[in-house]
C-alpha cells in the first residue's frame, strides 16, 4: 500500500530522521494559522498518492502546480483554497488525475544541495539495497537511464544489518563533508531500521536537502509498504486513504480475490490465478479487443467469492461480454458453476453475453450445472475459442 | 531421468493437519507419492492420515529419514518453517504457502542458501514428476509422463501448459512451480540448468510474466550454455504498468521488465516463443521437430 507524503515524514520523525516541521490542513483558515505557527516562508504541498506534483497542474487551474511557495500567511491560505478539492494532474496520476483532499504546509529551508536516498529489496540479490545519487530532486529513474554511474548502490547482508562502513562510503560517495558525514550515517541507519521494522517495500527521499547550516532533512518523502506484512502492522489500516483508490478495487479486496480495472476495456475476464488471468488479458488482446479488468479469483474460489466477483465485474460499464476462464487445480469446477449460476440468479438480469471456459478439475460436472440452469452462456471447452468467441460478442455489443 | 522429484524422495508435509495440507497430502497419497511424515508443534505423538506427525522437523527427519519437505503453514509461520526446514538438513523445501511478506523471504533465501537446502517457492503449485510422485497441489490427472520439462512463475498457467503438451501426447520429465513473488529460492535459471543436465529431458517449456529479471537471466544462460531446446511464454503483454511494479525496482532491472522485452531478448536467446498462450504445447512440437 501506499502512503501520502505527510504520513511518511511521521513515520521517517519516529525512526530518527529530520524532516522539516510541518502541519497537515483541510481548508483556508488552518493553512494560514500553520503559516503563522510555523514562520515563514512555507511550502503548500498537495497530498496525493502519485509523484512529479512540482511539475504537475491543475486540470481546473492550468497555471498552478501542486507544490508553491508561500511568502505571507495570506498567500499560504490562497494557495491551500486553489489545491483543495480541485485535480491534480502529473506524469504519474493519468489523464484523469487525483483530487487534493489534503495540502501540507512546512516550514521553508535554506537549501545548499538536494541529493537523492532510496532503498528497495533487489529481488536479484534478495537483498536491501540502498540507492544514493548527488542528483537530487530529479526524475531518478531518468537519471538510471541516463547517467547510471551517478547512482551509488549498497547491498546489505541480511545476516548482520547495514555496516558503518557501508554508511560512511554513501555520504563520501555523496560528497558530504565533516558535520554532514556525522549526521548521514544515523539518518541511513534510520531509514534501514524502518524499511526493516514497517516492512517497505520502498523507501524513498527525494530531494534528501543539504541545508546551508550543514544539516539534512527529507524534503519528499515516499513509502511503499508490503501488503504481505498487514497482519502484523495493525496501525496501517488507518493510514489507508480510500479516495485514493479504484472503488471496484476497494470492492473487490473486501470480498477476497485482485481486481485491477483497465481503462477502456471490453472483455471482461474473471480467471483463477494470477497468471492464466494476465494470459488471458494477453489472448484477448491478440484476438482484437482490450480486456476491461484482471480479476484473479484466487486458489481456492467458493461459489461466495465467484458470486461477489461477477458483481464486480457486471457493474463496470465499460463492459460488453465477458469470459470466465476456470482451470481446475484446488478449485473445482462444479463449485465454480454453482457460483456462477447462483450468483446470476441473485443479480437478476444480466445484459452482457458470457463465454464459460473449464477444465481441470470435475470440469464435466461444472458444465453440466451449466448447461442444465436457465440462463444463457456460450461454453467453450478450449481456450483460444473461448476467447475468440468473447471478443466476438464484445465487438456485436459494442456495434 | 527427472529433475529434483525422484523415486528416492521421501516427503514431510508441514503444516499436515491444516485443511489445505491435510487435502494435498491425501491428494498426493492418493498419485503413489511416498509421504512419510508431517510436522505440527504441539501434535507430536498423533497420527494424521495414517502418518506419525510430529513437533519438530528434526524429530521427523531422524525417526523417517525424510529428504523432501512440502510447506503448507500460515503466511505468518511460513518464513520460520522454512528456515526451521533448512537448518536440519532437509534436501528440498518446496514452499506452497502464498503471501510471506517479502523482507521475510530475503531471511528465508539468506538462511537457505547458508544452509546449502534448494527452495522451490513459495507461493507455487509445487513439483511433478509424472508416473512418480508429486510434491504439491496440481492436478495430477492432467499430466503424462514424458520427455518435456516444465518452468513456472505462475499456477494455473502452468496447468494449461501441460494439459496443452497432453493433449498432443507430449509427456513431462518433471514439472516445476516456482512461484509468484518477488522473492523465490529457485528461479528460471536455476531449472534450466537442471533440466540440461537431465538425461531424460529433450526439451523445457518455460511460463514467466512481467517484472524482474529472471527472465533476462535465463535468455542469457539458454544462449550460452542450453544445448535442448526451449519453448517460452510470458504473461502480462496488457498488464498496465505500474500496478504492480515500484519504479525503483524497474531502476535496478534497468529495464521496465515489460513482456515485449522479455519476449524479445528470449527470441534472440533462440528460444521458441509463443506469442498465445493457446499455443505453448505446439510451439514445444515444433520446437522439439526443429532440434532434429
Amino acid at each position: 500500500m501506499k502512503v501520502h507524503e505527510h504520513q511518511a515524514k511521521d513515520i521517517m520523525r519516529r525512526y530518527g530522521i529530520p524532516v522539516p516541521d510541518g502541519r497537515v490542513v483541510t481548508d483556508v483558515a488552518q493553512a494560514r494559522a500553520a503559516a503563522r505557527e510555523l514562520g515563514l516562508p512555507v511550502v503548500v504541498k498537495a497530498q496525493i498518492h502519485a509523484g512529479g506534483r512540482g511539475k504537475g497542474r491543475f486540470m481546473e487551474d492550468p497555471e498552478l502546480g501542486g507544490v508553491k511557495l508561500a511568502r505571507t500567511e495570506e498567500e499560504a491560505g490562497a494557495f491551500a483554497g486553489r489545491m483543495l478539492g480541485r485535480t491534480l494532474v502529473t506524469h504519474q496520476t493519468g489523464e484523469a488525475g487525483k483530487v487534493v483532499n489534503r495540502v501540507l504546509v512546512e516550514k521553508g529551508l535554506d537549501i545548499a544541495r538536494e541529493l537523492y536516498l532510496g532503498m528497495v529489496v533487489d529481488r536479484e540479490k534478495a537483498k536491501v539495497v540502498i540507492m544514493a545519487s548527488t542528483e537530487g530532486g530529479m526524475d531518478i529513474e531518468k537519471v538510471a537511464a541516463e547517467t547510471p554511474e551517478k547512482i551509488l548502490k549498497e547491498w546489505v547482508d541480511p545476516g548482520h544489518g547495514l555496516h558503518a562502513f557501508q554508511a560512511n562510503k554513501i555520504a563520501f560517495g555523496l560528497g558530504l563533508k565533516d558535520a554532514e558525514v556525522k549526521a548521514a550515517s544515523p539518518l541511513l541507519t534510520g531509514l534501514y531500521n524502518l524499511f526493516l521494522k514497517e516492512d517497505a517495500s520502498l523507501a524513498e527521499i527525494n530531494p534528501l536537502a543539504v541545508t546551508k547550516d550543514g544539516k539534512l532533512l527529507a524534503l519528499d518523502a515516499k513509502l511503499n509498504l508490503d501488503d504481505n506484512a498487514n497482519f502484523r502492522h495493525k496501525d496501517r489500516e488507518a493510514m489507508r486513504d480510500l479516495s485514493e483508490e479504484e472503488p471496484l478495487e476497494i470492492e473487490a479486496a473486501k470480498y477476497g480475490f485482485n481486481y485491477v480495472k483497465i481503462h477502456g476495456g471490453s472483455v471482461g475476464c474473471m480467471v483463477n490465478g494470477a497468471g492464466l488471468a494476465m494470459a488471458t488479458m494477453d489472448i484477448i488482446k491478440l484476438y482484437g479487443e482490450t480486456p476491461a479488468n484482471f480479476l484473479d479469483v484466487g486458489g481456492a474460489a467458493s461459489s461466495q467469492v465467484v458470486e461477489n466477483a461477477f458483481r464486480v465485474l457486471v457493474s463496470d460499464p465499460d463492459v460488453r461480454s465477458v469470459l470466465i476462464n476456470i482451470f481446475g487445480g484446488i478449485v473445482r469446477c462444479d463449485l465454480v458453476a454453482n457460483g456462477i449460476v447462483e450468483g446470476l440468479q441473485k443479480i437478476g438480469r444480466i445484459d452482457v453475453p458470457v463465454v464459460v471456459r473449464l477444465r481441470g478439475t470435475n470440469a464435466e460436472e461444472g458444465i453440466k450445472i451449466l448447461e442444465a440452469s436457465s440462463l444463457k452462456f456460450s461454453i467453450a471447452p478450449d481456450f483460444a475459442e473461448a476467447a475468440r468467441k468473447a471478443v466476438e460478442l464484445a465487438k456485436k455489443g459494442g456495434a | 531421468m527427472v529433475v529434483l522429484f525422484d523415486k528416492d524422495s521421501k516427503v514431510l508435509v508441514q503444516g499436515i493437519t491444516g485443511g489445505v495440507g491435510s487435502l494435498h497430502t491425501q491428494r498426493m497419497l492418493e498419485y503413489g507419492t511416498k509421504v512419510v511424515a508431517g510436522v505440527v508443534p504441539g501434535k507430536g505423538g498423533t497420527q494424521h492420515l495414517g502418518l506419525p506427525v510430529f513437533d519438530t522437523v528434526h524429530a521427523a527427519i531422524r525417526r523417517t529419514g525424510a529428504n523432501t519437505s512440502v510447506i503448507f503453514v500460515p503466511a505468518p509461520f511460513a518464513a520460520d518453517s522454512i528456515m526451521e526446514a533448512a537448518h536440519e538438513g532437509m534436501k528440498l523445501i518446496i514452499c506452497i504457502t502464498e503471501g510471506i511478506p517479502t523482507l521475510d523471504m530475503v531471511k528465508v533465501v539468506d538462511s537457505v542458501r547458508r544452509a546449502g537446502s534448494r527452495l522451490v517457492g513459495p507461493n507455487c503449485p509445487g513439483i511433478i514428476s509424472p508416473g512418480i510422485g508429486k510434491a504439491g497441489i496440481m492436478p495430477a490427472e492432467i499430466h503424462l509422463p514424458g520427455k518435456v520439462g516444465v518452468i513456472s512463475r505462475s499456477g494455473t498457467l502452468t496447468y494449461e501448459g501441460v494439459a496443452q503438451l497432453t493433449a498432443i501426447g507430449l509427456g513431462q520429465s518433471t514439472a516445476v512451480g516456482l512461484g509468484g513473488d518477488p522473492i523465490t529460492g529457485t528461479r528460471h535459471v536455476d531449472a534450466l540448468r537442471l533440466f540440461n543436465e537431465d538425461p531424460g529431458t529433450d526439451g523445457v517449456v518455460m511460463i514467466g510474466e512481467i517484472g524482474g529479471t529472471d527472465e533476462e537471466l535465463a535468455a542469457r544462460f539458454i544462449q550460452e550454455e542450453m544445448r535442448k531446446p526451449v519453448t517460452a511464454f510470458i504473461a502480462g503483454s496488457t498488464a498496465p504498468k505500474g500496478k504492480r511494479m515500484g519504479h525503483a525496482g524497474a531502476i535496478i532491472a534497468g529495464s521496465h521488465g515489460t513482456a515485449a522485452e522479455k519476449k524479445e531478448i528470449l527470441r534472440a536467446a533462440g528460444a521458441y516463443v509463443a506469442e498465445s498462450p493457446a499455443d505453448i504445447g505446439v510451439t514445444m512440437k515444433r520446437a522439439l521437430k526443429g532440434r532434429q
